[in-house]
């Protein structure tokens, strides 16, 4: 049988992590291409609904990408998402999702290695828990 | 779903993108998508053959938005964008999908890249099917500034702006102006004495047309955004009328109380009614209600009797002062680390360990000693000093990790000043290395060890002492790998730069980040070291990070002249992808009024909703991220539009 190739949905920071992807690319710094990134202004932008959702439409893992500690753009705003995705952890738990296909991670404009190696790592990781298979009842609910 | 007609472009870049990702291709499946009206491949998009080729599109094909599949939007966005507006369409309506940095750069088979860049191309092009029409708003520009703190720093950057005609609230939290540089005896690498080129710029300010002086005051209150600021000063008593005070200096003679004068750095006393020093602006005195017995005429009163202009008045109030300015540069500079965090140094056991800032005061014409070198303990002149390098700095484990940056220099400074005091003394430095980075530093040190017989100890020192009367000094000197000690008259240590005391408290009042160790953290490290996070304020001199004389004024030129810029236009443009709110879903939970770090969040009475004030919203999205019944959106990056991306992502193998 083929190799499990995860599907992942990336949500990076425009300040931070989506810069920290930019220059993995400018560094010419390869990685596996299962995930892709949509920019949002600031992680805190993400709704726990838009991570349901993706896991809802097919996602094995969801990974966002916000400025460390400190560095938000907008002063705090990771601190609300790393409150959020603690909460929302927890929560997937009762949908039947293991928690580690959500993964948070601080990736600052400067660390383009860092985006590589937390990119590699969760994707191989995701790849071990094998697709995700949501409840059909979960699935088929059309969410508002 | 509206059929807005989109058009595609994508870039081969040569061969950066087309070289792993089949552009073609990627065109091809972009065209077949619903709204896609138009999709083509070029080899520099960004050319102006390019960005024509995209004009025309958009005129023969009617497009309304427009999707260029190219490299990072960091970088052509703003063109893309632009070229979109000269043909006539909304640049909001112009998206970029990053199929270079984030695609081709980072995968080598070509299949699996293609694949992706399909993907994200046709993510951005859903994203770019549901964007608004966007105007950037425009807010007027109150063209006056508040400049915090009145040191180098803090002066250079008011007179300025004052002088590029704007007005300056210069506010200083002590009774005259002048900072750290006044209190220095001579500057390196020169040697001219600070305070004959500090008073002229001090006199300059306060007879400054464009500038008002507020002297012992402090900030207490700021709101707005840039451009828009408010703030409350308060103007704490001095219980003198300086237009009526002849500076006769009657009234310290007369006063009883005697405290620490922190001019000379606790080395000599003052009364509780005092002038600073002798140069202080305002020229006036100041009386300390901390120590003074009493206001109470009945407990004390003696400088009031002798006080014959009648000056002194025991009834002045705080008072609060409110202004409109448009800017704020922050220069709240630094204090030195506090010694008796240096035990192993002896500080505060031993009278003649003292730090760099009172050997300045020891060294300078107008301190305490008149210029004489003499030691604190027995006034007696001493013979053998030595000079610890980095106290407190450079040290992760017990003090600070960060290099402070001037005490190499100030330390070559004071061992050279001493020598050309006692020209019999010996001078000791310890150091770890020695940091001489600018212009005529290196050469400065050199005249230190070559002219003046400074003899530098490679180490750090252990302990200082005190044995029968005598500081002793144990160290190693690491390049001969020998133990040293040294029987020493006098020890200075050349303490760490740290934010100013009680620089905390106005920080949070204005809301502005500070770094790990508490200076305050500029906008970009590399790009934006002028500006903080927050948009109209500016950061100058040492509360930003250790540096010298020439560093700090260098930068407050720089943040006075982003004040100018500022200034220099009637109206500012504010980026309008910020949140909404659907009036009639919200339910006014307002869960969104405290997440919002710049208080944009408004409860209406009126309607029972929360609104946005769309000038104070930077646009982060927490606030709509956390709407509970998603009442709330971003502009053009709404629940609809990620959800869409999200689809369109996942979809197919
Ligand atoms: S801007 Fe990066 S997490 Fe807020």
């Amino acid at each position: 049988m083929d190799k499990f190739e995860p599907k992942i949905i990336t949500f990076a920071c425009n300040w931070c992590t989506s810069a920290g992807a930019d220059l993995a690319g400018t560094s010419r710094m390869e990685y596996l291409p299962n995930s892709i990134n949509i920019r949002v202004m600031c992680s805190s932008r993400v709704d726990p609904q838009h991570i349901l959702w993706a896991f809802r439409k097919g996602a094995d893992g969801v990974f966002l990408g916000g400025c460390h500690p400190g560095d938000c753009h907008y002063i705090d705003g990771n601190y609300k998402t790393l409150r959020r995705i603690k909460m929302l952890q927890k929560l997937i738990q009762d949908f039947g999702i293991e928690p580690d296909r959500l993964r948070l991670e601080w990736v600052s404009a400067a660390e383009g290695k860092k985006f590589v190696e937390v990119i590699n790592e969760f994707t191989e990781h995701v790849r071990k828990l094998g697709p995700l298979n949501i409840p059909a009842d979960l699935s088929s609910h059309e969410a508002s | 779903m509206n059929m807005k007609r989109t058009g595609v472009f994508v870039c081969h870049c040569g061969i950066n993108i087309a070289g792993t990702v089949d552009v073609k291709k990627v065109a091809a499946e972009a065209a077949a998508q619903d709204s896609v009206a138009v999709a083509e491949d070029y080899i520099y998009m960004c050319s102006d053959p390019g960005q024509k080729k995209i004009q025309e599109a958009i005129r023969e094909h009617n497009l309304e938005s427009v999707v260029v599949a190219c490299c990072s939007p960091t970088l052509h966005e703003t063109t893309f964008r632009n070229a979109c507006k000269a043909a006539g369409i909304n640049p909001f309506q112009c998206e970029i999908a990053n199929i270079r940095e984030q695609c081709s750069w980072v995968h080598k088979d070509k299949a699996e890249a293609t694949k992706k860049a399909i993907k994200i191309t046709k993510s951005i092009v859903e994203k770019a099917k549901r964007n608004e029409s966007l105007v950037p708003l425009s807010v007027p520009v109150t063209k006056k500034a508040l400049v915090i703190g009145g040191g180098i720093a803090g002066i250079q950057a008011a007179l300025d702006i004052a002088n590029g005609g704007h007005p300056v609230i210069l506010v200083e939290k002590n009774p005259s102006i002048g900072g750290h540089m006044i209190q220095l005896s001579e500057t390196y690498p020169t040697l001219d004495c600070s305070q004959c080129i500090m008073t002229p710029k001090m006199v300059e300010v306060s007879k400054h047309p464009n500038i008002r002086l507020m002297t012992y005051s402090e900030v207490k209150e700021i709101s707005g955004y840039v451009g828009n600021f408010k703030v409350k000063i308060l103007k704490k008593p001095t219980y003198v009328d300086p237009g009526v005070c002849t500076l006769c200096d009657d009234c310290t003679d007369i006063c009883p109380v005697v405290v620490e004068n922190d001019f000379d750095l606790g080395l000599t006393g003052r009364k509780a009614i005092y002038i600073p020093f002798p140069q202080a602006i305002p020229a006036t005195y100041t009386l300390d209600d901390v120590n003074c017995p009493g206001l109470l005429p009945i407990a004390c009163g003696k400088c009031a009797d002798v006080c014959k202009p009648g000056a002194i008045n025991y009834d002045m109030k705080p008072e609060i002062v409110e202004e409109e300015i448009g800017a704020v540069i922050v220069a709240t500079g630094y204090d030195l680390y506090d010694m008796y965090n240096m035990a192993e140094y002896g500080f505060g056991k031993i009278p003649d360990v003292v730090n760099g800032l009172q050997f300045e005061r020891l060294l300078s014409a107008s301190g305490p000693t008149m210029g004489e070198v003499l030691r604190p303990s027995d006034h007696k002149v001493p013979k053998e000093i030595v000079f610890i390098q980095c106290s407190g700095s450079r040290d992760p484990e017990l003090h600070n990790a960060y290099c402070s940056k001037i005490c190499c220099m100030y330390t070559a400074k004071h061992a050279m000043l001493y020598k050309h005091k006692v020209h019999d003394g010996q001078p000791y430095i310890f150091y770890i290395d020695i940091r001489s980075g600018g212009k005529n530093y290196e050469e400065f040190v050199q005249r230190a060890t070559e002219e003046d017989d400074v003899i530098y100890l490679r180490g750090k020192v252990s302990r200082v002492f005190q044995d029968n009367g005598v500081i002793k000094v144990w160290g190693v000197d690491t390049l001969t790998g020998k133990n040293i000690e040294i029987d020493a008259d006098m020890v200075v240590l050349a303490m760490a730069m740290r934010p100013a005391v009680g620089v905390q408290d106005v920080l949070k009042i204005l809301k502005i980040a500070t770094d790990k160790d508490g200076f305050l953290a500029e906008a970009h490290p590399k790009l934006r070291p002028l500006e903080s996070v927050t948009a109209g304020m500016y950061l100058a001199g040492a509360s930003q990070a250790p540096k010298d004389i020439p560093e700090a004024v260098a930068q407050a030129s720089g943040a006075a002249s982003k004040v100018l810029a500022l200034f220099s236009a009637d109206e500012l443009m504010h980026e309008p992808i910020v949140a909404t709110v659907d009036e009639d879903v919200c339910s006014a939970c307002k869960l969104c009024i405290p997440l919002c770090p710049y208080n944009a969040r408004i409860y209406d009475v009126e309607k029972d909703i929360v609104i946005v004030n769309e000038i104070l919203c930077e646009g982060c999205g927490s606030c709509v991220a956390a709407c509970p019944s998603s009442a709330s959106q971003q502009r053009n990056f709404t629940d609809d539009q990620i959800f869409a991306m999200v689809d369109t992502i996942l979809e197919g193998e």
